[in-house]
Order: C-alpha cells, then structure tokens, then sequence
C-alpha cells in the first residue's frame, strides 16, 4: 500500500519533523514525521502505548521532545513549545474531560480565553456575550448562552468546547476520544459539526479507538505502532481489518463464535421486568454456559436493566428468577448471595480502586476467602489469591503488590473480571467489557469471557458496539427505547445488517 | 427556554436567606419588641462590620476552591504592629493606623498562596497550621501583654457618624463609619469578583483547576491573590476590631474563624468551590448576628446561641445540598 500524498499541493498547517521523545530508558517516540493540511479531518490511531498521546503532548507543549524534534506551524518554526504558547498559534485540544468550567454560563465558557494573561484588566460582560453568541451563530447552534455549564447534556458540552477553541481562532482542532460518551445520534451530528469545520478551513485531528468512526469521519489516516509511524492512508483505502493489521503487526481472523448448541439449564429469567422511563415489560431468560449479547445505542436503557438484575436500580414490576425460583434483589448483596456478578461499564470509576494494591482489588469482593484464624485478613491467602487470578487470566502485571493504576485497561479490565470470577458466580453481567482497550488486548478480555462460559457461568455482555457483539456472542438481544427484541442468532447477521437493525432502518424479523 | 425573572430568583441562596432572616426577626421581635428598631438594626450591623469583612476576604478563597482559617491570626499579628507603632511612637494618625494592617495581611496571605500552591497539601491543613504557627510566634515574641494607650484621636473615629437619624422617641442615633467600611468593601469585592479578569479566574479555577492550567492561567498568581485578598481584608477587619475596643489583645479574634466560615457558606458559598455571592455573604454575617443579638435580647444564655447557631447552619447547608441534588438529578431540563 502506497502512503496517502497530501491533498491538493498545499503547504501543510502543521508538520512535525523527526518527533523523538524519551521517558526515562523508554523511547517512547521515534523519528515520527507527522503532517496536517488545511481543512482536513485526519485520525490518528494506535495501541495504547504506540505513541499517540505523546506526539498529541509535543504539538500542545505539554512534554518537551528530544533534540533534533522540529516542529512548524503555518510555516513558523516553533522551539521551547509550552501549552500556553500552543494556543496563541491556535492549536486546540478538546480532552476528553472536555476541561470546561462547569460552573460558569456557556458564554464566559466560550469566551474564556479573554482571561488568559494578567492583570486586574476588566472583563465586559457584553463583549464575552457577543463574542459567544458570534461563534454560536455562524456555527449555527442552538445553546442557552447564560445556562450554566453543568446544566447542559454531555454531547451539549462537548459542542461548547469545540465553541471555545473556534472562538479564539483554532486552526488544529485534536478531539481525544470524542464519541466515547456520546449516542449515535450525537455522534452523527459531532461528525457533521466537525465536516462543517473543516470545510470552513480547520484542521481537525481525530483520535479514537472507534475504527468505524475513523474510516467514516477521516479523510486521512495516521497509524502508529510502538512509537514509530506506520503510514499515512487515505481513508477509502483502508478497512478495519486492515487497520488492526497495521496497528498491531499481526494478520487478525475476525473472531466469530463456533458452532454452538444452546445449552439447557437456566440460571437468570426475568419476567416483564419494567422501571417507568428506563425500560419496559423485559423477558429474557439466560442459560447456564451462554454468552448472550444485549446490544443498543446509549440511552437505550442497557444499563439501567443491567442495574436492576444487580439490585441497585429496584424495578417498578415484573420478576426475577434465579434457577427457576423466583428472588427478590433488592441490593446489591441480594444480587452477589444469588451470584449474580457485575462489571461496570466504567470500570475505572466504579470497577477498580485505582489507588490500592492489585491484590486489595483482586479480593474486595469476597473477604471471606481470605479470614485467617481469629477472623482478621490473611496476607498470605491474600497474596495466594491475587496470584492465582493474575495467573489465571494471562495479567501481564509486576506482581501483586502495584497500585493498580499502574496496569494497562486491558490488564485492569482481566483483574476486575478475576475478582468476579473468585466469587463463583453464576451469572455475570458484563458492560462494555472491552470498552477503551487496544485492539490487541481485546482478544485476550475475549479469551477470558470464553472460558467463563465453558466454566458454566451465563455471560449477559452489554455492549453498543456491533463487532463486540458479533465476535463474542451467538445470540444477541437488542434493546431500543428501553424495550427488548429478540433474541437473533449473529451467525446469520453482520455489522451491517445488525446496526440497521439497531437503528430501526430494517424490520427485526431475521 | 429562558427560565423568568422569579424562578430564578427562587433558585438563588439569597433568598431563602432573607426568608430565614425575616422569620427569625418576626420570631425574636414576638418575644422582645426592642429587637425591631433601627437603633438595634445599626447596632447588629457595627458590631458585625469587622466579621463581615472577614467574610468578604474569606469568600474568594473558598470560591476558588480552597479555605482559610488562618485569617485570624493574620488580623492579630496585623493589629499587634499596628498598635505597637501607633502607641510606642504615639504617632497620631488614624490613617496611618488603617494603613499599616494591610501590607502585613497581604504579606501573610501571600505565604499561605506559596505554602498552598508549591506543597499541594489541602489549604485547610496548611492554614490551619499557619494559624497556629503565626499565633504562636506572636504570643511567645510578645509574651501575650496587651496593649492600650490609643492617642485621643482613634477613639474620635470610632465614634463617626455617617449620618443621623432622630427617631419618634427624639433619640438620636447614626450610622456609623465602621458600617460603611464594610458597606464599601463589599462593593469593592463584589466589582473584583464580577468585573475583573482576575475575579472570572478565581470562579473558573473553583469550577475545573485542571481546565484552567490547561487554558494557559498562572495558577500561582491566582492563589497570590485570593491569599492576599484575604489578608489584606483581615488587615482592615483588625483596623475596625481595634477602634472598636480601643485595646489589642492577642487571644480576642483567635477562635472566630469557623464562625466566619460558617456565615460565608451559610452565604451560599461552596466549600468546594466555583460558587459564592458578596450579597449571599453579607445576608450570611448578619443572619449570624441577629440570632447572637436575639438571644441576649429574649435573655437566653449565651450557650443557647451556639446551640441555635449550629441548627442554622445544618438547616442551611441541608437546604443548599437538597437544590444542588435536584439540580443535578434533572440535568438538561430547562425552566
């Protein structure tokens, strides 16, 4: 595959020559040459760890490079780069925190870079207003100026922040991760919002692990991998086999569940199960050594059943059974006697403590495993325990004792599963298990899940992403507007056909 | 759509508080007429003045996201200086007097700002460590005497009037000077907090730290100036609270500062930052003091204002948590 030239022969907005970086013994960076022209939507893709938040750290003068690192903006040789410096030359980065100050009105938000410098200086209300409404004009967006921040939905914010950097005169605009809290229709309008930029003559660089959101927004590609720049594609020659191959360096078969006989015994059923406003009238029924799928667009209400089967979100009607009896779950303690698992689909905020050791994290759920003679924890079974689930789970880890935010997510994602699995489950409710982990590191999560339902457990996996779903799972249900269709068997579908059926374009009846 | 006038006002802390405010009084002026004049209204007002401009120093500090409990000390060791140079060298200047606290405040404020931003420990320990190291120090070097001896002049202007009023008895009563001094201060902080680029920064570093770094703010400059605003406000409260008792005491204001805390959250500021209004920490301070005054006037014990002053302040900050909870449970849903 020949490298993508630039479009047209415009002199790039940004280049970035010979973009080395060291941490300490880890070249983190090597030789990456990395350009941008005017009005382009370009994606930058890579594992975590290949070198992509570092080169985005160089460009916004977060972390000094390596001598001989060059870098040129609009033509301009820029040296001793520092972040306040990179926005007066209009390079802008929408975080994924979005940093906006949330209890300020969507007008000072917009116009806070009037504020940057120093002094006792006044600042004029109508000018911050006008300046605000300027920007949300021409961009035509419809914001409530004097709402405060906080009030707004997340897709809202996330338009203000782009406002923001429009307002004082952005010409790269770096969206990090930008879809990973937002539904389709959010998404498809942040993609139509960012087109409209680029043709107004903004660069924007768009990084995300969605491959599907790549190949539709970018018209360019840039893959990294293990530092060092792979290529850069033009999008229409791409596909996301491709990208994996490139991204990782191995050839991928995309995983499709084996042959599978249904198995028999069923573990969790609910009957017309319904919490007014989140969801209604939910039957499934869940069997013993069966990954089921429940697929559907955020805000469907996945993650609110989710919620009520481990007790923390109590239904309004209908029931649940656990082998065939019928159970109240009205915590979620009644959720873990019953064996009924959940990982939460943040895992970070709500699955892991970051701050402990990998072993605290690994026994938490059951303490009991762990009591020594006189009813105090034992450090010994302690150790023991955490070990086996490292070694159970494939845990690339330095041992038991490191906080566990020093793992990568796809180790830390395999510790909360361990932690799961040493309760003996019989039922484990998975959200978004793969959600924000590399390429790579998802095939082993997939191993994991595998092994589970060999073991016996019924997996429910919830997910909004079409492949996950299909890779994973032999039957899927899909959940819309807070009801429940089918299930389909996914042998017969692909990403396709399933997301149209998400999306309603296609009748449901496979 | 845009939410009316009215529902935003009943949104707003200030109201409720004048709500509070105006069935306390009906309360207290039930059980004791006297409580309802002007007399008693002017003389709530003096004898809080210097509290409220600790209030007003404290409030950019918490809006900003972070606390100062060491103010009083500040104030102590400015009014000590002050009074060791007015009286040794009898230097008869009231000016003079108002002046010297205040470089001393920002002085020890701006050690608080250094302390806070290159440490990176929660200000309320290193304040309280600094109240505690500041107090002290001033203590072991002066051995705790008290000083008196103002020349003439100092009482003079702690008698000003700024006007007077004669009531329907025929009494004459005025307001005084320290009154307006709180009155100006709190226009003072309230055009920095609303109308200066360094008041926006103090709002938006209490909403998202991060963000604000990532925007390019000099943090450190920030905190130099809320430390120092609240210094150099301590400064002027010692001024008023040594006119007013004509005497400097090192152990008099020690001891207040959860009292000034209190008012300023009570005012609606958050302890965690971003939110806080000079209006809300004003009706705060006086809320305070009508119940302290209140409670002398019935001729309860003194114990039972710290009783009612704690049952204030829970009913206060429940009514604040409540709001903030149904806001933030109904996001997105406009009035």
């Amino acid at each position: 595959m020949v490298s993508a030239q630039p479009r047209r022969d415009e002199a790039p907005v940004m280049s970035v020559r010979n973009a080395n970086k060291h941490y300490g013994g880890v070249h983190a960076l090597r030789a990456v040459e990395f350009e941008m022209v005017a009005g382009e939507v370009h994606c930058l893709v890579g594992e975590n760890g290949s070198g992509k938040s570092t080169l985005v750290k160089i460009v916004t003068g977060v972390v000094r490079p390596d001598e001989g690192t060059e870098v040129f903006v609009s033509g301009a040789k820029l040296t001793h780069l520092t972040p306040y410096a990179a926005l007066q030359h209009g390079i802008h980065v929408v975080h994924q925190d979005l940093s906006l100050f949330p209890n300020l009105s969507v007008a000072e938000n917009i116009a806070s870079h009037k504020y940057a410098g120093h002094g006792l200086r006044l600042v004029g209300w109508r000018e911050t207003n006008e300046l605000a409404r300027k920007v949300v004009n021409e961009l035509d967006i419809d914001l409530d100026l004097q709402k405060a921040v906080r009030e707004l939905s997340v897709a809202d914010q996330q338009l203000v922040a782009i406002c923001r950097s429009i307002a004082s005169e952005a010409v790269i605009l770096i969206m990090d991760e930008p879809t990973a809290a937002l539904t389709h229709f959010e998404t498809q309008r942040l993609f139509s919002f960012l087109r409209q930029l680029a043709e107004r003559g903004v660069s924007v660089l768009f990084i995300s692990h969605r491959l599907d959101e790549v190949l539709e927004i970018g018209e360019r590609v840039t893959i990294l991998r293990d530092g060092a720049k792979v290529g850069t594609y033009a999008a229409e020659e791409l596909n996301r086999n491709e990208i994996v191959r490139l991204m990782t360096g191995k050839e991928v078969t995309s995983g499709r569940p084996r042959d599978y006989t249904r198995p028999e015994v069923e573990v969790l059923r609910t009957d017309g199960l319904t919490r007014h406003g989140q969801y209604e009238d939910v039957s499934l029924e869940l069997r013993s050594g069966e990954i089921l799928g429940l697929i559907g667009p955020r805000g469907a209400g996945r993650t609110e059943l989710a919620l009520s089967l481990f007790g923390l979100n109590p239904p309004d009607a209908g029931r649940i059974y656990v082998e065939g009896k019928p159970v109240e779950v009205r915590t979620n303690r009644d959720a873990i006697r019953l064996g009924i698992g959940y990982l939460p689909e943040n895992r970070l905020r709500e699955g892991l403590v970051l701050d402990q050791s990998i072993e605290n994290n690994t026994v938490i759920t059951d303490l009991a495993q762990i009591l020594g003679r006189w009813r105090f924890t034992d450090p010994a079974k302690r150790s023991k325990l955490a070990e086996s689930v490292i070694n159970d789970f494939h845990v690339v880890a330095p041992g038991v004792k490191p906080r566990a935010r020093a793992l990568s997510g796809g180790n830390q994602q395999k510790i909360v599963l361990g932690k799961w699995v040493r309760t003996s489950p019989k039922c484990l409710i998975l959200d978004s298990p793969t959600n924000g982990v590399d390429v790579g590191a998802k095939g082993g999560i997939r191993q994991v899940i595998d092994q589970l339902a060999e073991d016996g457990i019924a997996v429910l996996l919830i997910s909004d992403e079409e492949s996950e779903i299909l890779e994973n799972c032999p039957r899927t249900l899909i959940m819309r507007d807070g009801r429940i269709h089918g299930p389909y068997e996914t042998a017969e579908l692909d990403e396709e056909r399933l997301r149209a059926m998400i999306r309603h374009e296609q009748e449901l009846a496979v | 759509m845009k939410s009316s006038v009215w529902q935003r006002v009943l949104q707003t802390t200030e109201f409720y508080l004048i709500l509070v405010i105006v069935l306390v009084g009906a309360l207290i002026s039930f059980l004791n007429p006297d409580f309802l004049s002007l007399q008693n209204l002017f003389d709530i007002l003096r004898r809080n003045a210097f509290l409220g401009i600790f209030a007003l120093g404290l409030l950019p500090v918490l809006i900003s996201g972070g606390i100062d409990v060491s103010f009083t000390a500040v104030a102590t060791i400015a009014q000590y200086i002050m009074a060791l140079v007015i009286t040794t060298h009898a230097v008869d200047s009231v000016l003079l007097a108002f002046l010297i606290p205040i470089p001393i405040g920002i002085l020890l404020g701006a050690i608080n700002a250094w302390i806070v931003t290159y440490t990176r420990v929660h200000p309320v320990i290193i304040t309280i460590a600094t109240l505690n190291a500041f107090h002290g120090l001033l203590v072991f070097i002066t051995g705790g005497r008290w000083i008196y001896g103002f020349p003439a002049s100092f009482a003079d202007f702690a008698r000003v009037q700024v006007f007077t009023v004669t009531d329907a008895a025929g009494r004459t009563l005025g307001m005084s000077v320290f009154i307006l001094m709180w009155l100006l201060v709190a226009v003072l902080t309230w055009f920095v907090l609303q109308h200066t680029r360094i008041g926006r920064k103090i709002f938006a570093i209490g909403g998202n730290l991060e963000a604000a770094r990532r925007s390019g703010f000099n943090i450190f400059r920030i905190h130099l100036f809320v430390y120092g605003f609240t210094g150099a406000l301590a400064g002027i409260a010692s001024f008023i609270h040594t006119a007013q008792n004509q005497m400097v005491e090192p152990n008099a204001i020690v001891g207040r500062e959860l009292e000034v805390v209190a008012a300023v959250i009570l005012g609606g500021a958050s302890i965690f930052g971003g939110k806080g209004t000079v209006l809300g920490t004003v009706l705060g301070v006086f809320l305070i003091g009508m119940i302290r005054n209140g409670v002398i006037l019935i001729g309860l014990s003194s114990y039972w204002h710290q009783v009612t002053f704690g049952f204030v302040i829970i009913v206060a900050a429940s009514i604040n948590a409540v709001q903030s909870q149904l806001r933030t449970r109904n996001p997105g849903i406009s009035l």
